[in-house]
């Protein structure tokens, strides 16, 4: 008999006020007991809408199943079948735009937990699993893929499982992409993110960090170097700044500095020495997940007042629900329709003010959402140390400058195939942000998944 | 990880080393620059290279004892390994169709310097070099600058070798008796630059300098390399390191590297500590 409460199974947190001041995970994962109960309010219907809302079509019903039989190592295959990273969607993924947004037991009541049941079955996998990942026979052909991202590293999976030799080329010293340079610790423990490496790695995977495609080797090169094809999965790496007088000051960072600085380098661990400004006042410009992040990192880090700053209303942030929720409760304090216009420094030219003006909501723009327009004579003064942008970033145009005959769009993203990821240069596969501009984790692991599919049939038609 | 294979102390405070790293050898470019980990939970740090060996696979850092990361990377001994390393990063000098330049190099400065000069002497083009010191104990590169040049000027604030005075003097000095540069090329500490810029320009000298400010990925990602060229907002590490000296805010420059000063200082202070310790044990 299913469980027909209209309620999903609570997710388990730390206390807002104790981890507001600590970096371990702020969701602590569904006992066994939860994940069972959650598990038996899955329908098993028919039409299966959560999985056509999947980017890589996990097939959910059959998982939960699993777990419903307690034969967790067997719901993980089935999401090991299309996923390379479920520890790491089972805690990202905005479910709630995706599978669960569609699931039959949403229309009365709350969908099916599937991320929570999803991080359940990859946790216990993690935890218990003894066997290794076996790399499968080689079928002789080479692909390269560049960048360790979350679309890098799902073609790269599964291209190994179809007997590929893949090498993964990574600029950072570690591979993870935006998992480890740009996702908090508290949000995606950077063990995990290591975990899902390494079963790449057993599967056979290589991963050259250190390596710049565009600087250290060309996309050309890699082909004289025997790769059949290969997949750019470079992500969106260059951050944008407003343009407003003050923002060279010291104590203005763009989120992805602040991020890299405390996630990759550690720079909250006494051990490090990577430093970081300890701010008393910081105000984060942006409404977006990376927003969030920043904001929450910066309280963590011991700031007294940290402020998002966004020029729209709450409505409009594209920041989950759920990140914005465990923000307010970390006491993250939300100035929404205020738009900063300068940045003021003291005599040593740190960062001392911020000048805002308020902003109403107007007709709507192209984006759909409603323009945001300047109250007149409203300007105010913020009373801030530290200032973090983090108002979006554009593809890195190191691959595109060095790499004949690849077509990019005006924004300097790659023009692709939609369903295949096929570039304008034959062999040459994209995909992710360096494809899409910023989007989530899921989209790009979607897209690595078709480029992977695109480039075994390319290869083999050849 | 990446061996290192030959050190050299070129004086108190700089020293040579030469780490195998095939892949950066081969595409490595002068004003190029590559950065490193010294270990595990080491800072990512730029270094301009300083020359490099395609056959051998070698390309060689010189830099300065600053701080805690270049105190331990002078710590490392040949044979012993460098976390990590790469590169080649930023745009290559140009130094295509010059005919004739003067470079001029202040303190580790020269390191970086002395690259650019020796591919303008192989491509054919009259170097004069002017490269300065605050004493003679510091002189670094001194026989290698008078390899590659038509011209060679030494100074020292001192006066403890070569002429005394700042290497603005001895290059306006040169530009007075006559001579005529295509170009200026300055490479040395922020304040040394800004003011070779603000005598060139009264020449109407083209000037080229080379930034090295703080950064994290050295790939664009970050940001934090960002300065103000002409108004408009650069990031040293992909539109660079070389910038056009004559449009460069090498106030903001100055004072953007002073970001983490009292971190800088704490840290080092604390490694040079555990080092002593060690030499104690």
């Amino acid at each position: 008999m299913p469980n027909m409460s209209l309620k999903k199974n609570e997710m388990p947190v730390q206390d807002p006020q104790v981890r507001n001041h600590n970096f371990s995970e702020v969701a602590l994962g569904y006992t066994e007991e939860q994940a069972l109960d959650e598990a038996e309010r899955c329908l098993n219907c028919k039409n299966k809408p959560c999985v056509g809302h999947c980017p890589v079509a996990i097939d959910i019903p059959g998982f939960i199943a699993k777990i419903r039989e307690k034969d967790y190592e067997g719901a993980y295959q089935i999401i090991n079948r299309s996923s390379s990273l479920p520890a790491v969607c089972g805690r990202v993924c905005p479910q709630e735009t995706q599978c669960e947004s569609k699931c039959v037991r949403g229309i009365k009541g709350e969908p099916v937990a599937i991320g929570r049941l999803e991080r359940f079955v990859a946790d216990w996998h993690n935890a218990h699993a003894t066997e290794k990942a076996k790399a499968p026979e080689s079928n002789g052909h080479k692909v390269a893929v560049v960048g360790a991202g979350p679309s890098g590293l799902t073609c790269a999976g599964d291209l190994a499982k179809m007997g590929y030799k893949v090498s993964v080329f990574e600029a950072l010293h570690l591979a993870g992409g935006v998992l480890v340079y740009g996702i908090p610790e508290f949000r995606l423990p950077k063990a995990i993110v290591q975990k899902e490496v390494d079963t790449l790695k057993e599967l056979g995977v290589e991963v050259d960090t250190n390596t710049v495609i565009g600087r250290t080797l060309t996309i050309d090169e890699l082909f004289e170097d025997g790769f059949e094809a290969v997949f750019i999965g470079s992500g969106a790496g260059l951050p944008r700044f407003m343009n407003i007088p003050g923002e060279n000051l010291k104590g203005v960072y763009s989120a992805n500095e602040f991020l890299t600085r405390v996630n990759l380098m550690k720079a909250y661990q006494d051990g490090s020495s990577t430093p970081i400004q300890h701010a008393k006042n910081v105000a984060v410009v942006g409404g977006g997940n990376v927003a969030m992040d920043a904001a929450r990192c910066a309280k963590r880090l011991g700031a007294e007042n940290v402020y998002i700053v966004y020029r729209r209303s709450e409505e409009e942030m594209p920041a989950r629900r759920e990140e914005v929720e465990h923000a307010k409760e970390e006491g993250i304090i939300f100035k929404v329709l205020n738009n900063p216009t300068e940045i003021v420094g003291d005599e040593h030219k740190f960062v001392c003010g911020m000048k805002c003006v308020e902003m109403e909501l107007g007709e709507p723009d192209e984006s759909g959402r409603r323009r945001p327009v300047e109250k007149k004579d409203s300007e105010f003064l913020m009373d801030v140390d530290c200032v973090i942008m983090s108002i979006g970033t554009s593809p890195n145009p190191l691959i595109r400058n060095t790499t004949k005959g690849l077509d990019t769009n005006r924004r300097g993203c790659i023009i692709t195939e939609e369903e295949t990821g096929l570039t304008s240069r034959e062999g040459v596969y994209a995909g992710g942000d360096a494809v899409t501009g910023a989007a989530t984790v899921i989209l790009a692991m979607g897209a690595g998944k078709k480029a992977a599919k695109a480039i075994d049939e390319y290869i083999r038609s050849k | 990880m990446y061996q290192i294979v030959e050190k050299k102390v070129l004086n108190p405070t700089v020293t040579l080393m030469k780490v195998k790293a095939p892949l950066i050898a081969k595409k490595a470019e002068p004003g190029q620059f590559i950065i490193l980990r010294v270990d595990e939970n080491g800072e990512r740090i730029p270094l301009t290279i300083a020359d490099y060996d395609r056959e051998a696979g070698l390309v060689t850092i010189i830099f300065q004892i600053v701080g805690a990361t270049t105190e331990k990377l002078n710590h490392l001994n040949e044979g012993d390994y460098i976390h990590d390393f790469v590169g080649p990063l930023g745009v290559p000098s140009h130094v295509e169709g010059l005919k004739k330049v003067a470079v001029v190099g202040g303190g580790v400065g020269c390191a970086i310097a002395y690259p650019i000069a020796k591919k303008l002497h192989e491509l054919g083009a009259e170097v004069h070099s002017v490269v300065g010191f605050r004493n003679q104990d510091l002189v670094i590169l001194e026989d290698e600058f008078k390899a590659v040049s038509d011209k060679f000027v030494l100074m020292s604030d001192d006066g403890s070798c070569g002429e005394k005075g700042l290497v603005t003097d001895a290059l306006k000095k040169l530009i007075e008796s006559g001579e005529q540069y295509d170009e200026v090329i300055a490479i040395g500490p922020l304040v040394m630059m800004k003011f070779v810029c603000l005598l060139t320009k009264q020449y109407n000298i083209k000037t080229v300098v080379s930034m090295n400010p703080i950064m994290i990925d050295g790939t664009g990602m970050c940001g934090g390399c960002r300065l103000t060229v002409g108004g408009e907002t650069k990031f040293a590490c992909v539109d660079g390191p070389d910038f056009d000296g004559h449009l460069v805010d090498f106030d903001e420059a100055m004072e953007r590297s002073s970001m983490y000063k009292p971190f800088e200082r704490h840290q080092h202070e604390e490694t040079c500590n555990l080092f002593k310790k060690e030499v104690q044990a």
